[in-house]
């Protein structure tokens, strides 16, 4: 690619297209945050949440292609590290109602820890925890590992349930700060997106692509296959564990029930991803915004509704029954999704305005 | 530990473990033919109950009529379900078929809990008396307090005799179809080389649907002696006995009929004499499976029956 190929961009243009986008959102959330009541303000922090998970799991899923379904159970083991790290120790003597705090946890050096060093500690033990699934389950064929990281991520739901002395058990811990606000939630997709997509475009991401798309041959090319995907995997699974403590100090409690960090979590995320396109990061934030949007949009469909004078009482579930035929509808007519394997770049936005231009010349 | 609860275990897993073996056969049939995990098979165990409960409960029919038509209405749903959701995507990439099954789990899942509602219900009183009966073996009465108690017994409950004999005639059967059939040996037959037997004249989407059919009717079957054994009914019913019916599937080696049966006798036992031989642990019982699968992939991948699969380029 010649730098005066007029379909492209100036690498350094690129640079300052991107950093006078970042000031815009920022000018444009600053502006939120003033006029927007907090209704408002807490979907759009969720929409960075989701954009989060969706976007890691994309690495594993749609970069790697390898079809992960235990990303709650990292997301569970982020959300409880991080949340058990900034509780007080009055918070948690306070809601360890059954049997009490164990040792490490209710001193007073494990807590009241700042919000940045828990999120990184929630997603370091995160990424242990994928390295230590990864090294056994990377070995196997994607429908073996799809089964083993939903097996996984069902333990760990059985030990945060079962953990008494440490997870509070089936109460789940409550009273967690509400850090969590949209300069966290945003910052932090930002950087997920900066070392994902510097991940994806470097050497490893694109060897990562030729093993999805033929492992043999990438075997073949002297390609380590297993070392590439248990890096991605850990990689997935640090970003699970930052959006897992995000999602707790959104939440402000925890409880280890499906519905909450399990496999219904897993579903969500995988419905944004294939919405936005699996295979592209860009799609994935578009997927998780739509996915947040949609199922506020949705809630109407399960409170009462009224036709012509008659009163349809609301079903619960119903959102979930839209959202599972929405996704089987699009699995089967329209796999691609909405951005497919491309991304969002300026090239790709220049070359656009650049084909309307032509279109515009040619018209007259 | 004594002979007589050692015993006790042994029978529990065993009945646990037939259970799971008719969940896995479905499980392992579809995959040996379509190579996919049909995800939506613990469903179809969920919406088997659901038929049996409310053909028994809201439309009287006698509960033998209720068992027949919930087999019958998991045999229809499977087929439409790999009609409407799977059959499109025969050409696609694998990856793509596996997700579209995820998505088809959890829209049979929030069907059952919008139409049937998500409180549990009792199944106790739906079937007859002999269903809920009790015998005991051996033991010895004390009196206490002016009662009769028996203690030390081996306790085996109706409901176990009634799945080991309905279990193993329904294997019989399975047999059957699969050895001394057409359809049966088209559906082998299907699974060895589909492009093949598609050149013979064979109607391989038939022999597809058949197999669903079938697999489906043997989770039904599964899923009425489950709720038999535990007579509660609910949209959540069918997920862990489903995830834990495809660990046993692959425990015995996917694909092979014989290893399903097999992994899952040898998964109800391991789990029920682990917490047998260690109460303490009871909490973790459903992690057990999974471990066990995790420990089984990293050694043996092919499971106890299961050929090795050589990959052509």
């Amino acid at each position: 690619m010649t730098i005066h190929d007029k379909k492209t961009l100036h690498v350094r243009t690129q640079i300052l297209l991107t950093i006078g986008f970042i000031v815009g959102i920022c000018i444009l959330f600053y502006l939120a945050e003033e006029n927007l009541n907090s209704y408002m303000i807490r979907i759009i922090s969720l929409i960075g949440i989701f954009a989060i998970m969706a976007v890691s799991l994309t690495l594993i899923n749609g970069v790697s292609g390898m079809l992960s379904l235990g990303h709650a159970g990292f997301i569970a083991i982020g959300a409880y590290v991080a949340a058990l790290l900034t509780m007080s120790v009055q918070q948690k003597e306070a809601s360890f109602i059954l049997m009490g705090v164990a040792f490490p946890i209710n001193t007073e050096t494990l807590s009241n820890i700042p919000f940045f060093w828990a999120t990184l500690a929630g997603g370091s033990v995160a990424a242990l925890m994928a390295f230590v699934v990864g090294w056994p389950t990377m070995r196997l064929s994607g429908d073996y590992l799809a089964i083993t990281s939903l097996g996984f991520a069902e333990i760990i739901r059985i030990f945060l349930l079962n953990w008494n002395r440490i997870t509070n058990g089936s109460l789940g811990l409550k009273g967690i700060p509400s850090y969590t606000n949209i300069w966290w939630s945003w910052g932090w997709l930002l950087i997920t997106l900066l070392v994902i997509g510097s991940f994806v475009k470097s050497s490893y991401g694109r060897a990562l692509r030729a093993i999805r798309d033929d492992t043999i041959a990438a075997k073949a090319m002297g390609i380590n296959v297993f070392k590439h995907q248990l890096t991605s995997f850990v990689l997935g699974g640090f970003f699970a564990g930052v959006s897992g403590s995000l999602y707790a100090h959104w939440l402000t409690s925890i409880d280890p029930k499906p519905t909450t960090l399990g496999i219904m979590l897993t579903f969500n995320i995988l419905i944004m991803i294939v919405l936005g396109g699996l295979g592209s990061l860009s799609g994935a934030v578009i997927g998780a915004g739509l996915f947040a949007v949609l199922s506020e949009f949705l809630r109407f469909v399960e409170s009462d509704m009224t036709f012509f004078g008659f009163t349809i009482a609301g079903i619960s579930g119903m959102r979930m029954l839209v959202f599972s035929a929405l996704f089987i509808i699009i699995m089967i007519f329209w796999q691609k999704g909405i951005m497919g394997r491309n991304e969002l770049t300026w090239n790709g936005l220049y070359r656009v305005i650049g084909k309307l231009r032509k279109g515009e010349n040619h018209g007259q | 530990m004594k002979i007589e609860i050692l015993l006790q275990h042994v029978i529990n897993g065993l009945s646990l473990g037939l259970l799971y073996a008719l969940i896995a056969v479905g499980y392992t049939m579809v995959y040996g033919i379509l190579k996919l995990i049909n995800f939506a098979h613990g469903e179809i165990f969920m919406m088997s109950t659901f038929f049996t409960f409310y053909a028994i409960t809201l439309f009287g029919l006698p509960w033998w009529l209720g068992m027949l038509v919930g087999i019958a209405g998991a045999a229809l749903l499977g087929m439409s379900v790999d009609q409407i959701a799977y059959k499109p995507l025969r050409s696609a990439p694998r990856i793509s078929a596996l997700i579209t099954a995820i998505g088809v789990s959890m829209f049979l899942q929030s069907l059952a809990i919008v139409i049937f509602g998500g409180i549990p219900e009792s199944f106790r009183t739906v079937f007859p008396d002999f269903f809920n009966k009790i015998y005991t073996i051996g033991g010895e009465v004390i009196v206490n307090r002016g009662r009769e108690i028996v203690v030390n017994a081996i306790r085996i409950p109706s409901i176990t005799i009634i799945t080991f004999v309905v279990t193993l005639f329904t294997f019989f059967i399975l047999w059957f179809i699969l050895y001394r059939t057409k359809a049966g040996l088209a559906m082998r037959a299907v699974s060895m080389d589909t492009k093949a037997v598609a050149l013979m004249g064979i109607s391989v989407d038939q022999t597809i649907g058949l197999t669903f059919a079938l697999g489906s009717a043997l989770a039904a079957i599964g899923g009425i002696l489950w709720v038999g054994k535990y007579p509660q009914v609910w949209p959540m019913i069918g997920f862990m006995p489903g995830l834990k019916a495809f660990v046993a599937a692959v425990i015995g080696g996917i694909g092979s009929v014989t290893g399903a049966i097999v992994g899952g006798i040898l998964l109800g036992l391991i789990e029920i004499l682990a917490v047998g031989l260690m109460p303490q642990m009871a909490g973790y019982r459903d992690a057990f499976a999974f471990i066990l699968l995790i420990l089984l992939l990293s050694f043996k991948p092919s499971g106890i029956m299961g050929k090795k699969e050589l990959v052509k380029v």
